[in-house]
């Protein structure tokens, strides 16, 4: 772990209008995340989490507030630019896995590789795929593996580019306790061997309690 | 990167994982049907214009009364044509002491060119049946052959020596029938063929003869239409160029509707095959949603998306084109073959032309109903992947359809091959699916007021096309629209078929009597009389030239038109009569009236006739007649309805004014076949008399009708299997979210029962809703294209409507039942695990 932060965000707050009346789902973020940290965004339902893990990857635009990705301002940058970004820096993990239906296994995986134009894309999403135990499902689809075979999957392929940075919305939220723990132990395995910063979001102690860092969230606010 | 070969990498495995099937069976059905009927129907107008070419003779004839320039005939050969050409006169011919008029037909090897000469046996005594066989080429030199009545007025039987001019020829054959013996008001004289080789030797050509000279042309129909746009333009004074359309204009008006409607026909293929790729495509781009902001998460930019599905959807395209295409091919071969045996006639050979508009058919259907979504698709938010619940802007906005619907008119205009029909259709369709859309959305707010309450399959039927109100709105539209095309097509097609038989019906005129003097009126009438023959209406007539139009002299060169410039060329005839005929409609002007007596001579003109001469109200004519020049002034276009055999005039005028001008009379009956022998005895009776039998030309326009309605009928059931495709594409876009429902209901505690109940309320309402949008639109629809396009009496038809309805509720329900029934069997977690 370095000491340069690879994420800063500040003043990032996100407002919604619902129906005439504004509503505040984040409010006056500011944070720093360095090189290789882990950290672990939590709080009750409705708190911001997911807002803030969208913010931070580029996926949504903030109502204020700042967010620089290894030294860029990503909201100068317009939404293909961060597309660009993220392409090149992040990796993704989801509560529900985002596997494409009609892709095998490795498709999934060499989905990232083939959009960046990567040339060998089959024999590293292959590769990665051995790395997480899935070397004999490669040629099955979603529909075909269970949670915990999917998420492994979801892990090749936010692995496969190599990211900077990971970020994670509730990883395991849809996998039983002892798959989840699997999974938060190939995570953590991998992030180490790869020096990625993490950042996920979760409801799972065990899973926060194992990141180098919690960021609490209440109503929208970050607390201590 | 190389986003070609990733589109082709990700369009091969959703082919594979079964994502594209729905999408590429509608298209393939879509194209195919489009490209079998526009095959079909090209293959089957361009045999009805062969067929009747036949009475021609050839596929174009070049007359004039001075011998042709042989450069005509080989210019006709270097395009590859076949040609021959005949002389024609009048001559006496005479056998002993009998000497008879004849119409004398001199003809060259290869006649005729089209269609078959027939010789039969001569009559014998008590010999009723005759063996009709198809003449091998032309009469060897020195013979001739003669018809019937050469036979019986000169009383010669084979063998016989006739003179012919200075000739003496033998007569070696019984004509029964010629292909070029009916077409025009040709003499119909007692005729003679003879080998042009002998014609010398008759020294019957001299200077100042009435000869007519022709040359024959067949072939390919491309070079047939280069050669008639080559001599147009060198046509000289006195020749003229005749295609069967010019000669018949019943046979015209035939084809034209044939065409129209097989056009209409291709065209309801075109809007059912839309609306079921427009179905198919929302689903797609509805399973596509989380796909897109997966791949925007990864690093894909929007102009990725756009361009990695742009090249998708061509790919797709063009595939699915090309196997409909090919589809078609085999398709319509297959009834090509079907109907060539069921009614002995052969089909020629199908253009490429249909194969072109196949696939453009459907890159144009894809890109037109794909682009628009796939537009929006690329602007998927990235977010999607957190949060589901981020739905596209404008995914089921119909700005996205209204693209699909501007580039369907274009094609629409193309394939009706009439601005008229395909604006008239792209209007009534785009009017429809407004109409279809406020009043769908209208009663499904009326189902919202009079919530049913309970927990019976009603209630859950009306509940869930509640909740899906757009998706249940665009599945009713979409499946009203196809059905009303279907239904457009039966009304018309009905109307059509009856219209044609009311119009020729079984007695229609088959013989038209020309030259009758005014003191043979009487006689005649005796005659028709003492033959139970209903008397016919007798029309006086004054043929006539036309000089002057509004004083200034006609000149040929004026008329670029090569059918005008024949038409001013042409001797015609002057009419006269105080009532409108049945078969003529007033378009412009006013018919006279006794009371009001007018200081011009009023004259009506037939409006075709007019359009073609450029002739307009007001104008002042100026006739040459046998009895001095004759001027009047256009008061009223008529439109005539030349179908009906009815004897028709172009030039009609005010009784009385040509009282004082050298006239004969025309009239037209029906002669039972039975009855034919009674004309020999109606010659003998009236030898100045010309009687010219129209009744193969009745039989032939018979026969292309029912030619005509055999394909019609095929073509028909083509665009019903289009049907059923939208059928399925409109059950397959809700299956997503019906699966999903099955799981959470099942979970539930519903049984298989209970949802297939509510989910046949569904579709019995959505069926129902769009049977009735499918029975009002074609109503209305059809009236349109009845009166402004096919120029038929539409008739509203309440049972084809209520036929529309229950086919749609019925489909609707049984097709829907059975796409889902997958839905039901598959167990819920996984479903709810997905």
């Amino acid at each position: 772990m370095n000491n340069q932060p690879i994420i800063q965000a500040s003043g990032l707050t996100r407002e919604v209008d619902t129906g005439g009346t504004r509503l505040t789902i984040l409010q006056d973020i500011n944070l720093e995340i360095c090189a290789g940290e882990s950290i672990a965004v939590v709080g009750a339902s409705g708190s911001g989490k997911s807002t803030l893990l969208g913010l931070l990857a580029g996926l949504d635009v903030p109502t204020r507030g700042t967010v620089f990705l290894d030294g860029e301002d990503i909201f100068k940058l317009d939404e293909d630019e961060r597309a660009g970004l993220r392409g090149r820096l992040l990796g993704f993990m989801f509560q529900s896995f985002q596997l494409l239906p009609s892709l095998t296994a490795l498709e999934n995986v060499m989905l990232p590789l083939e959009l960046s134009g990567a040339g060998n894309a089959r024999e590293v999403a292959h590769s990665w795929l051995e790395r997480v135990g899935l070397e004999k499902r490669i040629r099955h689809y979603p529909r075909q593996l269970s949670g915990g075979e999917q998420q492994r999957v979801a892990i090749a392929r936010a692995f496969v580019t190599r990211p900077k940075m990971l970020f994670a919305d509730e990883p395991t939220g849809n996998l039983d306790a002892a798959t989840g723990a699997q999974i938060i132990d190939l995570m953590f395995a991998i992030n180490r061997e790869q020096g990625t910063t993490l950042i996920l979001v979760t409801h799972d102690e065990n899973l926060s309690a194992r990141c180098s860092r919690v960021i609490k969230l209440v109503a929208g606010r970050a607390v201590d | 990167m190389n986003m070609i070969r990733l589109s082709l990498r990700m369009l091969l495995r959703d082919w594979r994982a079964g994502e594209l099937h729905i999408l590429t069976l509608a298209l393939i059905i879509a194209v195919s049907s489009v490209a079998t009927v526009s095959f079909f129907s090209d293959r089957v107008q361009r045999a009805l214009v062969l067929e009747s070419n036949r009475l021609l003779g050839g596929d174009l004839l070049v007359i004039s009364d001075t011998p042709l320039p042989p450069g005509y005939a080989e210019y006709a050969r270097q395009l590859g044509l076949k040609t021959t050409h005949l002389t024609r006169f009048p001559s006496m011919i005479s056998f002993g002491d009998n000497s008879l008029l004849t119409s004398v037909k001199a003809v060259a090897p290869g006649y005729p060119l089209r269609g078959e000469l027939k010789l039969a046996d001569p009559p014998a005594e008590g010999v009723a049946a005759q063996h009709i066989r198809v003449a091998q080429g032309i009469p060897e030199r020195e013979t001739v052959w003669v018809d019937e009545k050469v036979m019986v007025a000169l009383e010669v039987t084979l063998g016989d020596k006739i003179e012919v001019g200075a000739a003496e020829l033998t007569v070696m054959s019984m004509v029964e029938s010629e292909p070029d013996h009916s077409v025009g008001f040709v003499s119909m004289n007692p005729r003679l063929l003879m080998n042009e080789e002998d014609l010398a030797a008759t020294r019957l050509i001299q200077p100042g003869s009435r000869i007519s000279y022709q040359l024959l042309v067949a072939g390919d129909e491309g070079r047939v239409a280069g050669f008639r746009r080559w001599i147009s333009e060198r046509l000289s004074p006195g020749e003229r160029v005749e295609g069967i359309q010019d000669a018949r204009p019943e046979i015209r008006s035939a084809l034209d509707r044939a065409g129209k409607f097989l056009s209409l026909a291709a065209l309801a293929s075109v809007v059912v095959a839309a609306a079921a790729v427009a179905l198919a495509i929302r689903r797609f781009i509805q399973r596509h949603l989380d796909g897109c902001a997966v791949m925007r998460c990864l690093g894909a930019t929007e102009s990725d998306l756009l361009r990695l599905y742009s090249y998708y959807f061509v790919m797709l395209g063009s595939a699915a084109s090309l196997l409909g295409c090919v589809l078609a091919v085999l398709t319509q071969e297959f009834l090509s073959y079907w109907l060539s045996e069921l009614l002995g006639i052969a089909l020629p050979l199908p253009s490429v032309l249909p194969f072109i508009q196949g696939i453009l058919t459907g890159m144009v259907l894809l890109l037109g109903f794909a682009l628009p979504p796939l537009l929006n698709l690329r602007q998927v938010p990235a977010l999607r992947v957190i949060r589901r619940d981020l739905e596209l802007a404008n995914l089921h906005s119909l700005a996205g359809y209204g693209f699909g619907f501007a580039i369907l008119s274009v094609l629409f205009i193309w394939k009706a091959e009439s601005f008229k029909l395909g604006i008239m259709i792209m209007f009534g369709f785009l009017l429809a699916v407004i109409l279809f859309g406020l009043f769908g959305l209208l009663l499904i707010r009326l189902f919202l007021l009079t919530r049913p309450q309970g927990s019976g399959p009603w209630s859950y039927g009306l509940a869930n096309i509640r909740r899906r109100t757009i998706p249940s709105l665009v599945q009713a539209t979409a499946l009203g629209l196809g059905l009303m095309a279907l239904l457009t097509l039966t009304l018309v097609r009905n109307d059509l078929l009856e219209d044609w038989h009311a119009r020729l019906p079984e007695n229609a005129p088959n013989r038209f009597l020309v030259n009758v003097q005014s003191d043979q009126q009487k006689k005649l009438m005796g005659f028709f009389d003492e033959h139970a023959i209903p008397r016919p209406e007798i029309f006086p007539m004054v043929r006539g030239r036309l000089m002057k139009i509004n004083d200034r002299p006609v000149n040929l060169n004026d008329y670029p038109d090569p059918r005008a410039k024949q038409l001013v060329n042409r001797e015609f005839n002057l009419s006269w009569t105080d009532t409108l005929q049945s078969d003529n409609e007033i378009v412009a002007g006013r018919w006279w009236r006794e009371e009001i007596i007018s200081s011009e001579h009023e004259l009506s003109m037939e409006v075709e006739f007019a359009e073609t001469l450029g002739l307009k109200m007001g104008d002042r004519l100026t006739f040459y007649t046998g009895g001095g020049d004759f001027s009047a002034t256009i008061t009223s276009l008529r439109k005539v309805d030349w179908d009906t055999f009815h004897v028709n005039f172009f030039a009609v005028v005010r009784p009385g004014l040509l009282d004082n001008y050298p006239v004969s009379y025309i009239t037209s009956f029906y002669l039972p076949p039975d009855k034919t022998p009674i004309l020999q005895e109606l010659i003998r009776m009236f030898p100045n008399f010309l009687v010219i039998d129209v009744a193969s030309v009745i039989e032939r326009v018979q026969n292309m009708i029912e030619q005509v309605t055999h394909a019609i009928e095929f073509v028909f059931l083509f665009t019903l299997l289009a049907g059923f495709a939208v059928m399925y594409a409109a059950i397959a876009s809700t299956q997503d979210e019906r699966i999903y429902e099955a799981a959470i209901f099942r979970t539930l505690g519903a049984r298989k029962q209970q949802l297939a109940r509510a989910w046949a309320v569904e579709f019995a309402v959505l069926g129902t809703l769009a049977g009735f949008f499918a029975a009002a639109g074609a109503s209305a629809l059809g009236y349109l294209i009845g009166k402004y396009v096919l120029h038929i009496t539409y008739s509203p038809s309440l049972w084809i409507g209520a036929v529309g309805v229950l086919v749609s509720v019925i489909g609707v329900t049984v097709i829907g039942l059975i796409g889902t029934r997958t839905t039901l069997s598959q167990p819920p977690l996984q479903v709810l695990r997905k």
